[in-house]
């Protein structure tokens, strides 16, 4: 496919004239450590945003990873203030985000109910897990084995806007050269021809729905890092987040085509959105509307060429 | 609205008249001028085979499709509808063969639906019910109108749906296969509610290929045949075999449609050239053999076996079974009982995973549903099946996927200007051919192809035909699964035909023609004992 026509296209020439439109506004965009802060800004729903790229390709939809950065969060903190050492704690984090996403997928493969409500249930029972196990505080006072994560930096760069970069990267990989990323596409695309084709629809769907746990978990050790704490309110609203940058980024809310490139920029452009409506003064009320337009515009004109373009021969 | 009044008496105005009508698709002709007259009050059956035109004539006269050329005149009227919902303003009802129902909403507000009794915005439930009530009186009085759609059985919803038709009071109604899916008591109850209707003066078209029904219920019977008129008869007597041959016949054609052959016949006509292929030996062991397979509510007790370079055609009427068929031997839907063995290999296929490991391909009846793909790339379509197979550590390696669609690519001529053009862009046959492609590379030595021509033109479909031989010259077991009289007898072997979900014959090449084909699925014919089934 022609770069052109590629979808993600047009999150990265919106993503421009907005960063053009912001360096013109206000000088202080442009500099350092405003890019940086923006960056870094990006990095925790970007990362929720893949494990939800995955899941949308597949034709699902997963509210549930907000409470599930929450639940894997506590218990990040609650391993790490037992003095286990960050590893073990961020691997019985991830274990739990992965748990989770099992649940979700069974409940829609062996259960049959549809995604929607699967994890609109887990979203409710992994938040009051989350709220039991804290007993409703925030958790703090560990070991600082994470804290770099938040402050060191790379080449200048912030290590977790490395650490994202990386994960979008194995992302992209998996999704475009492995079984596991085809079979996504072809779930979505068409479970029935998926299932003729010998494919174990059941398993690969569970599949997505466990990236989703894992990129949550991900999610909540970068967040833990940055805030030094871990709260069970953590991630409210977040799968909403998530699901917007997805969207902007061309993936098609009905499954079958998409990418996690397009995820990357539609986060970065959420992102650039809310620090530059800040830069500029403009209150949060009106920040939300913006972000609201943004969405619909984003999808309306994402169809438009869409329409057109399959119009076209190439 | 164009309208211009008949000249002739009302007294021998028919009710309907369709003239000359004509309905081009992209490289077919559906309908090439047909005649149709219906009179007042009178049930007139509509028969032809597959293909032969019915559904585009009555997509035509419910205003679905508009016609190319010809005119309609109703009651001596001439009338151009301009919608489905212009043509029932003016009383065309038709009864399709899916519903039309909402399964959530209750039995009287389906009957009612668009206009329920009201007043001030509020349903009057009491009226509601009551008139729904009325209007199940005949066809059956025992469904409690308040319970919802969804809880009655499949017959039972029929009924409701031909109610809603007739309550009305159409001008024509439309039964296509209405009694599909009912038990004889309600067939009997049908008949009642038509002849009631038909007595006060509404006309119904009948589609039907149940010869015991037709002659039981229809008044006349016009035949159609390769998108044309054969013929009007009474209905009484029936002329079993005249019809069959009617509808089946090829060179016998009656009246003005002898010019100008259609592609159809120009092929049925190669069957006479064909290469004689080598017949397999005798004593080995079959490719697939078949025993005593039962699904329950779709297929009983059928035995068959197929050898290796064999193509064994599967014909029915809609509803027989064939698709079923299909679906059970690939492991998509559940057998209630029966073996399937591959070159003397008991299988036991839960899933198409294990049919594809068992050397099964499946080419579905709906590409585009459940075939394709559509938004994804011809490299990745053909490869899906394989892909497992062609990963390393989970990683697909590009170019071995690249070589494989395009060596598919090229042995099988798929016209596409890339591997990695989506297979929506591409026409039905290069579409059909992507689907072929995808067994292929599994290296399936069993192909179950369901409607491999549907919806596809008549050069690509030539090619498609071309293409199965060829297969089949290389040792791949076909079965052939079609609705098609002509293309069973151009390409198989042998044809075995279903009828409510049994086996009912086993005809031979050499003893084939559409007639025989038709008789035995419609049921002109009793079972036949058939000596070629080897299970």
């Amino acid at each position: 496919m022609r770069w052109w026509r590629r979808r993600e296209t047009g999150t990265m020439v919106g993503l421009l004239l907005l960063c053009v439109a912001l360096f013109i506004a206000t000088p202080y965009f442009a500099t350092v450590d405003n890019l940086r802060n923006v960056a870094e800004q990006s990095t925790v729903i970007g990362t929720l945003a893949i494990g939800m790229t995955f899941v949308i390709i597949a034709g699902g939809i997963d509210l549930s990873v907000g409470s599930v950065v929450a639940l894997s969060g506590v218990v990040l903190a609650m391993t790490l203030r037992a003095g286990t050492g960050a590893a073990i704690a961020v691997a019985l984090a991830l274990l739990v985000g992965a748990a989770t996403g099992a649940v979700n997928g069974a409940l829609v493969t062996i259960g049959r109910l549809p995604p929607f409500i699967a994890t609109l249930g887990t979203m409710s029972v992994a938040r009051g897990l989350a709220l039991l196990l804290a007993d409703g505080r925030p958790i703090s006072g560990f070991p600082d084995g994470l804290r770099a994560l938040a402050t060191a930096r790379w080449f200048g760069l912030p290590v977790s806007v490395m650490v994202m970069l990386g994960l979008f990267a194995i992302a992209q990989l998996v999704l475009t050269r492995t079984v596991l990323g085809r079979f996504t596409f072809a779930i979505g695309g068409n479970a029935e021809a998926a299932r003729l084709a010998g494919i174990p629809v059941r398993g690969y769907t569970t599949g997505t729905y466990v990236i989703a746990g894992v990129s949550a978990a991900l999610c909540a050790t970068l967040l833990l890092a940055r805030l030094n704490s871990a709260q069970p309110i953590a991630g409210i609203g977040y799968e909403l987040d998530a699901i917007a940058a997805v969207v902007i980024g061309g993936t098609s809310l009905l499954g079958g085509s998409g990418s996690v490139l397009g995820t990357l920029l539609g986060a970065l452009l959420m992102s650039v959105l809310r620090n530059g409506l800040n830069l500029l003064g403009v209150s949060s009320y009106i920040q939300q509307i913006a972000i609201g337009t943004v969405i619909v515009s984003a999808v309306l004109v994402d169809m438009a060429l869409q329409r057109r373009l399959r119009h076209t021969p190439s | 609205m164009p309208s211009t009044v008949g000249t002739t008496t009302p007294a021998t105005t028919p009710r309907l008249q369709m003239r000359g009508v004509r309905k081009a698709f992209p490289g077919v002709v559906a309908l090439d001028g047909v005649d149709l007259e219906v009179r007042a009050g009178e049930v007139h059956v509509l028969l032809g085979e597959n293909g032969a035109g019915k559904s585009t004539l009555i997509n035509v006269l419910g205003g679905a499709l508009r016609p190319d050329a010809g005119a309609i005149a109703l009651n001596g009227e001439t009338v151009a509808f301009s919608s489905p919902r212009d043509a029932r303003a003016r009383g065309i009802a038709i009864v399709h063969q899916e519903l039309a129902l909402v399964p959530a909403l209750s039995v009287a507000e389906n009957l009612l639906l668009g206009a329920p009794p009201a007043r001030a915005g509020f349903v009057q439930r009491a009226q509601l019910h009551a008139e729904a009530a009325a209007a199940l009186t005949v066809l059956d009085p025992s469904i409690d109108v308040r319970q919802p759609v969804s809880a009655l059985r499949l017959g039972q919803q029929q009924l409701v749906e031909i109610a809603r038709a007739m309550r009305g009071h159409p001008a024509v109604l439309v039964l296509d296969e209405p009694t599909s899916a009912l038990t004889p008591h309600e067939v009997t109850r049908l008949f009642d509610g038509i002849r009631r209707l038909t007595a006060s003066g509404t006309s119904v078209i009948y589609i039907s290929h149940r010869m015991d029904e037709i002659a039981v219920i229809g008044d006349r019977i016009t035949v159609l045949r390769d998108g044309r008129h054969v013929t009007t008869v009474p209905a009484h007597p029936l002329q079993h075999e005249q019809l069959v041959r009617w509808m089946a016949n090829r060179d016998d054609v009656a009246g003005d449609a002898a010019a100008d052959p259609m592609p159809a016949t120009a092929e049925a006509s190669r069957v006479v050239h064909r290469d004689p292929r080598v017949t397999p030996s005798a004593g080995a062991t079959s490719r697939l053999r078949v025993h005593a397979l039962s699904r329950r509510g779709a297929l009983y007790d059928i035995s068959f076996s197929a050898d290796a370079g064999e193509i064994v055609g599967f014909a029915g009427l809609l509803g027989a079974g064939r698709t079923e068929l299909a679906r059970a031997l690939f492991g998509v839907d559940r057998l209630d009982a029966g073996e399937v063995f591959v070159d003397g290999l008991r299988v036991h296929c839960t899933h198409p995973g294990d049919a594809i490991r068992a050397g099964f391909g499946f080419v579905t009846e709906d590409r585009k549903g459940d075939g394709l793909l559509l938004m994804r790339s011809v490299r990745e379509n053909i490869a899906l099946p394989l892909l497992r197979s062609l990963a390393r550590f989970g990683v697909v390696p590009r170019p071995s996927e690249t070589t494989l669609a395009e060596d598919a690519v090229r042995d099988l001529r798929i016209r596409t200007p890339s591997v990695q053009q989506s297979v929506l862009a591409l026409s039905g046959g290069n579409q059909q051919k992507v689907v072929l492609a995808k067994w292929l590379a599994t290296g399936a030595r069993i192909l179950l192809l369901d409607e491999p021509t549907r919806g596809i033109d008549v050069a690509a479909k030539a090619e498609i035909h071309a293409l199965i031989r060829s297969l089949a010259a290389r040792g791949v077991t076909v079965l052939l699964f079609s609705s098609e009289l002509p293309e069973l007898l151009t390409l198989a072997d042998r044809t075995l035909v279903l009828r409510g979900g049994r086996l009912v014959g086993d005809v031979a090449r050499a003893d084939s023609s559409a007639e025989r084909l038709l008789a035995l699925a419609v049921g002109a014919v009793d079972a036949e004992t058939h000596a070629g089934s080897a299970a």
